[in-house]
């Protein structure tokens, strides 16, 4: 019984990492058609930012709330206008100039704070389940992925942004003959995209090695998640989550967490396979 | 007539390539000949992705993964025959076979192109974190240990075929990458001119056109990707000789993004062009390695960006068309631009 | 009279995107050397049939039978080689290969290397571009593009063309000439034309098939054809019952 119950948090937190690490990517490639593969860097810059503003003696929680999607929304911002904006349209070029820029903010953070850094210790302790342990923590993640879909549902749903920007995605020439700039849309998903996976990389940082390459960890299961997601951004997002997550939880409990990713990885290669009208349909179609 | 003239163009060049591999022992160090080995076995590498995603239109962000097979299998296969002649035999093989069944997998699966790229990178993914978990005695192919995250030291380099007591020396080492590499080049530039190598390029062209006349495109892909496997494998089994050493570093996603960057630079639609580009970039990291100011992923990411903004077509096919241009200038006949796409194919 | 066997025959050919109805239960008829035009508004399904045909898409159901043998849901390149060839709305050329080499690729399927570059010459003749032979595709005009794949999709030696809006685009002379080419066509193979263009559609047609939100609603002479009142209330958009 405790060892199920120890097994269902596991799962819940692999599904609420994975949401909060994707739910970005799923905006900004859900919404843009724009494949970033800079996507685990903007994670990374996310942790760095938490670390550093934490170690500068700013509270641990606003650090991750607020300084990490706030300072990555930022970077986002000047990215889209110095680089994105040019490849609308342009897949494959805007993969091939997100891989550089990944590249390029990996050496970035790599000259300015060398190859590794301590990182800041996980708040609020654990708890005991039987003869396991548990981090309070855990649990605060997954309160943090259903603030997180709640705030991206009423933003698409229940604003005036919200709706603008569904219009543009759907049509960028009949939004702007309605007086709408798609350029300042895009411009701001972009940044709401990269602020959000700035979150999860704050979020994610005390329980990572913060590292200018931690970004490579996540990048293939963010991508996996996202395309295998289905139709809608947050329904989609979230039960891919939940599918991959617990398939990466009970693989890495039967084998080894090694394993358990690869198994994951194999799982999401089947279901790409099986699935490649609806999923490929989704790509051209966008969010509907 | 341009035809011709492009023809004999490539013979003076792929000529004056050989000349270069057979002389440049003897006016280089030891240091420098060994430099140009591994510059010569990575651009095998660069050739095998030129090939499938310059004329089969595929874009493969894993091609790391046919090569990292191949220099495993090498290693495996040497260290148990104890010669490498059928070792490097199967370094082709089983990575092309790989490719077959990946690349079944995906193109009898209609998934669409993006979607290979992801397929691709995860595949390689996967295979860097099965081999890096290798570590420890249980993990052995006949005598050979997988080392895990150590990889596998001491591989025995090349010999003579079938004296395994002949170790091939640097210069020989250097005579087989570089007649490897014109020799594969050669192979591929008659494979492009072959009926198979046409309908590949109408494939990349315009897929549907292609299957509505009667193609049967997926073949054709599954063609040309098995082609890259295997040079990407025997790619691997030149690298591993030429460092005598294998490890799940060959699988890392740095060095799919660096093949990306030698043919971005150099072309795309061109089997020179990325070879052109993989010295370059490799001669630039190899000296960004030996100082500190810059580090290497922001020199190679800001090259990558700067590329596909500025150049999207790269520096060869850019020379190419300057040099068409200038000619058109010179007879004073500003007229089409036809011949652009002509200079593009050539090499 | 008796029924000449036909060529293609589709039975109760239904196509249904996630609701949307695009063709519905369509029963059509052609027989061998015909050389038959559907009309019809935009959105009446036309293409979705050609579509079905060709094997771009697969029928949610029905039969389509190509000389007697089914061929419905095969993928493209079969279907092609059982001697069914399209030339699409959409101009769908290989872009960056020149006219010659389009035509190369398609004429070489079926004969050898010599007799290949016999039939490659004899078509760049017959639509009218022996002279552009060297010219890169994608820099040709639109018309020319349009001929360029009306000669590969011949090229292939189909015993059935498809074509959907061969003079979409094209001005008044092109279009008298594309008639040309298509009636020369006839004299040898079956054809079905898609068009809007009235007066092309005078110049070739016989017989006339008339779609209509995803049915057929007639079929007959195109003097009969335009006479009927149904047909103009479809082109004005007025409701028609089916």
């Amino acid at each position: 019984m405790d060892l199920a119950i120890i097994l269902a948090l596991d799962v819940l937190n692999g599904t609420a990492s994975l949401f909060l690490l994707c739910v970005g990517l799923a905006i900004i490639f859900g919404m843009m058609k724009i494949i970033n593969l800079a996507h685990g860097e903007f994670v990374m810059l996310g942790a760095y930012a938490t670390v550093i503003a934490t170690n500068a003696g700013v509270d641990i929680w606003v650090s991750m709330i607020i300084v990490a999607p706030l300072f990555v929304g930022l970077v986002g911002l000047l990215i889209e206008r110095c680089l994105i904006r040019f490849l609308y349209g342009r897949l494959v070029d805007s993969m091939l100039a997100t891989w550089g820029l990944s590249l390029l903010l990996i050496g970035l953070v790599t000259t300015i704070y060398g190859n590794t850094m301590n990182g800041v210790p996980t708040p609020l302790g654990g708890f005991q389940v039987g003869e396991y342990r548990s981090s309070w923590y855990t649990l605060f993640l997954a309160g943090m992925a259903v603030s997180v879909m709640a705030l991206v549902y009423a933003l698409l749903r229940l604003t005036r942004f919200g709706l603008i920007a569904r219009a543009v995605m759907h049509n960028p020439n009949m939004a702007a003959t309605l007086g709408v700039n798609p350029d300042r849309v895009y411009m701001i998903t972009f940044g709401i995209g990269a602020g959000l996976t700035g979150l999860a990389g704050g979020l994610l940082a005390p329980l990572s090695g913060i590292t200018p390459v931690m970004g490579a960890a996540f990048i293939a299961k963010c991508f996996i998640t996202v395309v295998g997601g289905g139709a809608t951004i947050i329904s989609g997002t979230l039960t891919a989550s939940g599918l991959f997550g617990l398939i990466n939880q009970l693989g890495a409990y039967l084998t080894t967490p090694v394993y358990g990713e690869v198994i994951l990885f194999l799982s999401a290669i089947f279901l790409i396979r099986i699935l490649p009208q609806g999923i490929s349909g989704r790509f051209f179609k966008g969010m509907s | 007539m341009t035809d011709a003239r492009n023809a004999g163009l490539q013979s003076i060049l792929v000529l004056a390539a050989a000349t270069g591999v057979a002389l440049l022992p003897r006016h280089l160090d030891l240091f420098a000949l060994m430099q140009v080995t591994l510059f010569a076995a990575m651009s095998v590498l660069a050739l095998s992705l030129a090939f499938i995603w310059g004329f089969g239109g595929i874009l493969s962000f894993g091609q790391t993964a046919f090569f990292g097979l191949g220099g495993y299998v090498y290693a495996i296969a040497t260290i148990n025959f104890g010669d490498s002649t059928n070792a490097i035999l199967l370094a082709v093989v089983l990575p092309a076979l790989f490719a077959a069944a990946l690349g079944y997998f995906v193109f009898y699966g209609k998934v669409s192109d993006v979607y290979l790229g992801v397929i691709t990178l995860t595949v390689t993914l996967i295979l860097f974190n099965v081999v890096n978990s290798t570590a420890g005695e249980v993990y052995r192919i006949g005598i050979a240990r997988l080392g895990g995250f150590n990889g596998i030291p001491s591989v025995p380099i090349f010999n003579m075929p079938f004296h395994p007591e002949i170790p091939l020396s640097p210069e020989a080492s250097w005579w087989i990458t570089g007649g490897t590499l014109i020799a594969l080049y050669l192979l591929l530039r008659l494979i492009l001119v072959s009926r198979f190598g046409r309908i590949a390029v109408a494939v990349r062209e315009n897929e549907t056109r292609a299957a509505l006349l009667g193609y049967d495109t997926r073949l054709v892909k599954l063609g040309v990707f098995v082609i890259g496997g295997a040079i990407a494998g025997l790619g691997g089994a030149l690298y591993v000789n030429w460092g005598a050493f294998v490890g799940p570093t060959i699988f890392s996603l740095s060095l799919s993004a660096e093949i990306i960057i030698w043919i971005t630079v150099g072309g795309l639609g061109t089997l020179f062009g990325p070879i052109v580009g993989c010295f370059v970039i490799q001669f630039l990291v190899a000296s960004i390695g030996s100082q500190q100011t810059f580090n290497s992923n922001l020199v190679l990411g800001a090259i990558l960006v700067a590329f596909v903004l500025l150049l999207p077509k790269g520096v060869v096919p850019t020379f190419l068309l300057c040099l068409v241009q200038l000619r058109k200038d010179h007879r004073a006949r500003p007229n089409t631009t036809a011949p652009k796409e002509r200079a593009m194919q050539v090499n | 009279m008796t029924e000449p066997v036909p060529l293609l025959k589709t039975e109760k050919l239904t196509m249904n995107f996630g609701g949307v109805i695009a063709n519905d239960s369509i029963d059509f008829n052609l027989g061998e050397m015909e050389l038959r035009c559907l009309i019809g508004p935009n959105g009446a399904g036309k293409s979705t049939f050609f579509k079905m045909l060709t094997g771009q898409i697969t029928p949610s159901s029905g039969t389509i039978a190509f000389r007697g043998r089914s061929i419905a849901g095969l993928p493209s390149h079969e279907i092609a080689r059982a001697g069914l060839g399209i030339k699409t709305q959409v101009p769908n050329v290989f872009n960056g290969l020149s006219v010659r080499e389009n035509i190369w690729l398609s004429a070489r399927r079926k004969n050898t290397p010599r007799t290949t570059k016999l039939v490659v010459d004899e078509i760049l003749e017959r639509v009218r571009l022996t002279e552009r032979q060297s010219a890169i595709v994608g820099q040709l005009s639109h018309g020319q593009r349009q001929w360029v794949e009306i000669g590969t999709v011949l090229a292939g030696d189909p015993e059935l063309l498809l074509l959907d809006e061969p003079a979409a685009g094209m001005t008044d002379e092109e279009t008298e000439r594309t008639a040309e080419i298509i009636r020369e066509i006839n004299e040898a193979r079956a054809i079905i034309v898609v068009e809007h263009d009235m007066e092309f559609i005078k110049m070739i047609a016989r017989t006339v098939t008339v779609f209509h939100q995803g049915r057929i609603i007639m079929e007959g002479t195109l003097k009969n054809v335009l006479a009927d009142p149904r047909v103009r209330d479809v082109y004005l958009g007025k409701k028609v019952v089916v």
